[in-house]
């Protein structure tokens, strides 16, 4: 494949409906897992699985967003949408990780979080914020990958981290390029049109430095071969996680912030 | 006011001919009057745009808020004279090279006469001094590129350094489409200087006005260690065509106002335009030191 030019390809391999989701990679990475449910304040959001596993004999915290594979899953995990409950366990999840010195592994597949009324009244966006400061102030090792696809804050509220994975054919996005092409021009149609232009691949970001590795998949998509990208995926999990459990958290937090503020292109004259 | 009017006819002629074909909507913009009138976006009532600025750009028919350019907002909040500007040298690239991006920001520098959509700076603020930045609405609806983000960024590092108080009065449609993942990664980088600017136990003020939305409400607008509102501000996390239509939910009335918000628990205050100074002012004031325990 080139390099872009093939992103509405890659927007459809990531969301082919025989790709595995997140419960394939947790059961691959850690078939010890336990998964722990509840954000402690209003309920539990099944488009997020929280809870503990081992990963290659280092005992995680592992927050995956899971869009579901039956009907009925897919309708009770909102396609992946998560709710303020979501965002809310995930930071109960995190506290608990670093009191207990563990690292987290954030697997993110998920078009957006949910737009919709009860999000909005139970403060979506003050979830989604708060998830992104807490991450930035959590003196434990933080590693995301994402597994498919990227959507917006619904992603990025997971996806702070020391060390950022993605699959060769996940994308990675502000916004899904449906939604993309209705903002911009009013009709969400042209969404094939706008994704080669929205530089959404993990060939894309790995370039703008915002990716730190590319998991490779076979020719035709993951669904051809779950096991090969995941085995791939642990070995780089591991090799990440024992390197950041080496720092201090100091240099570990101090690394993080530095990471995410160099972010962003623009012009500066002297003055 | 017949009498009045006849008078300034030519006036009226071409006044009518710029607005009167206009869609009216709730959120339509009105351009700061250099005429000698203007009409309310929401009553249609012809005002004399002097009484429209002295009643700080609140129809006095039927009370409505107009939106506000930046620069009418900094002259309304800070002490006379004491607004320095900061980072006037940043301007936006086209990271994605996006179609036509370049050509838009260039129309809307000129439009506005603005560099981006953020202004930020140090000021007084009933006599307190403050770290100070708002989004301007006017500018690609107040959208946060790589620009606006690291404006936000450098304003909060300031604020850290100088160990000022920060307020941020945003208005904003949330990201910048076409500055696409890097739009995206502003969100992360402004909440990464807040977790610092937190840690320093500094005070945070964030001032929600009509719009905040999206990219903006899920990161610093929300962060305030104090949240306050303007008065009929809409602010929401997904825009309500975007929920009706995925969701196929209906919309109650009120929904994301910020008298809905307000109720929901998610912000500390909703105040009126004119109570807005003193509200900060105050706010400043109680968190400026002095007796503590230690």
């Amino acid at each position: 494949m080139s390099e872009t030019g093939n992103a509405w390809a890659k927007v459809q391999l990531a969301r082919h409906p025989k790709r595995p989701t997140a419960k394939t990679a947790l059961k691959a990475l850690a078939p010890d897992f336990l998964e722990l449910k509840g954000d402690r304040f209003y309920a539990n959001d099944d488009a997020i699985i929280g809870g503990i596993g081992t990963v290659g004999g280092i005992v995680m915290t592992i927050i995956a967003e899971e869009k579901g594979t039956t009907l009925e899953e897919k309708i009770q995990n909102h396609f992946g949408m998560p709710h303020p409950e979501g965002y809310r366990k995930v930071m109960r999840l995190v506290r608990q990780a670093e009191k207990f010195h563990r690292p987290v592994l954030f697997l993110i597949d998920t078009p957006g979080a949910y737009p919709g009324v009860e999000a909005e009244a139970r403060g979506q966006a003050e979830a989604i914020a708060s998830s992104l400061r807490l991450l930035f102030s959590v003196k434990t090792p933080l590693i995301a990958a994402v597994l498919s696809e990227g959507g917006s804050g619904g992603a990025l509220a997971i996806g702070i981290a020391d060390y950022l994975l993605m699959f060769e054919n996940a994308t990675y996005s502000i916004l899904s390029p449906e939604g993309f092409a209705a903002i911009l021009y009013k009709d969400a149609s042209l969404a094939k049109d706008v994704a080669q232009n929205m530089k959404l691949t993990a060939q894309d970001l790995y370039g703008y430095g915002i990716i730190d590795e590319i998991i490779s998949e076979p020719g035709g998509g993951w669904h051809l071969d779950n096991a090969g990208p995941l085995r791939k995926l642990e070995e780089s999990v591991i090799r990440e996680a024992r390197k950041l459990m080496l720092l201090d958290s100091q240099t570990l937090l101090d690394k993080r912030q530095a990471k995410f503020r160099r972010h962003g292109i623009y012009h500066e004259e002297n003055s | 006011m017949a009498n009045f009017l006849d008078k300034h006819k030519t006036k009226v002629v071409l006044f009518n001919q710029q607005y009167r074909n206009k869609k009216r909507l709730r959120t339509q913009k009105v351009d700061i009057p250099e005429n000698l009138f203007t009409k309310c976006p929401f009553c249609q009532e012809i005002l004399l745009t002097e009484a429209v600025e002295e009643n700080d750009f609140v129809c006095p028919h039927c009370g409505k808020y107009f939106q506000l350019r930046a620069r009418k907002r900094l002259e309304m909040l800070t002490d006379e004279d004491s607004f320095q500007e900061l980072f006037q040298n940043l301007s936006s690239a086209n990271p994605l090279d996006f179609p036509d991006y370049e050509d838009k920001i260039n129309k809307i520098r000129k439009e506005t006469g603005e560099t981006e959509a953020f202004i930020a700076g140090k000021a007084t603020i009933g006599g307190e001094k403050v770290a100070l930045g708002v989004l301007d609405s006017y500018f690609l609806m107040g959208s946060m590129g790589s620009v606006v983000g690291e404006k936000v960024t450098r304003l909060i590092e300031v604020s850290i350094d100088e160990r000022l108080p920060l307020v941020i009065v945003s208005a904003s449609g949330g990201a910048r489409m076409q500055e696409g993942i890097f739009s995206l990664m502003q969100m992360a980088k402004t909440a990464a200087l807040l977790a610092r600017h937190h840690e320093a136990g500094l005070f945070y003020l964030s001032v929600l006005t009509h719009p905040t939305t999206g990219g903006v409400s899920a990161s610093f607008a929300m962060l305030g260690d104090v949240i306050i509102a303007e008065k009929d501000a809409l602010i929401g996390f997904a825009g309500k065509r975007v929920i009706s239509q995925t969701i196929k939910e209906d919309l109650p009335d009120g929904f994301q106002t910020a008298g809905f918000l307000l109720e929901k628990g998610m912000l500390d205050m909703v105040v009126d335009r004119k109570d807005l100074k003193p509200t900060i002012a105050k706010l400043l004031h109680f968190h400026a030191g002095g007796e503590a325990h230690v």
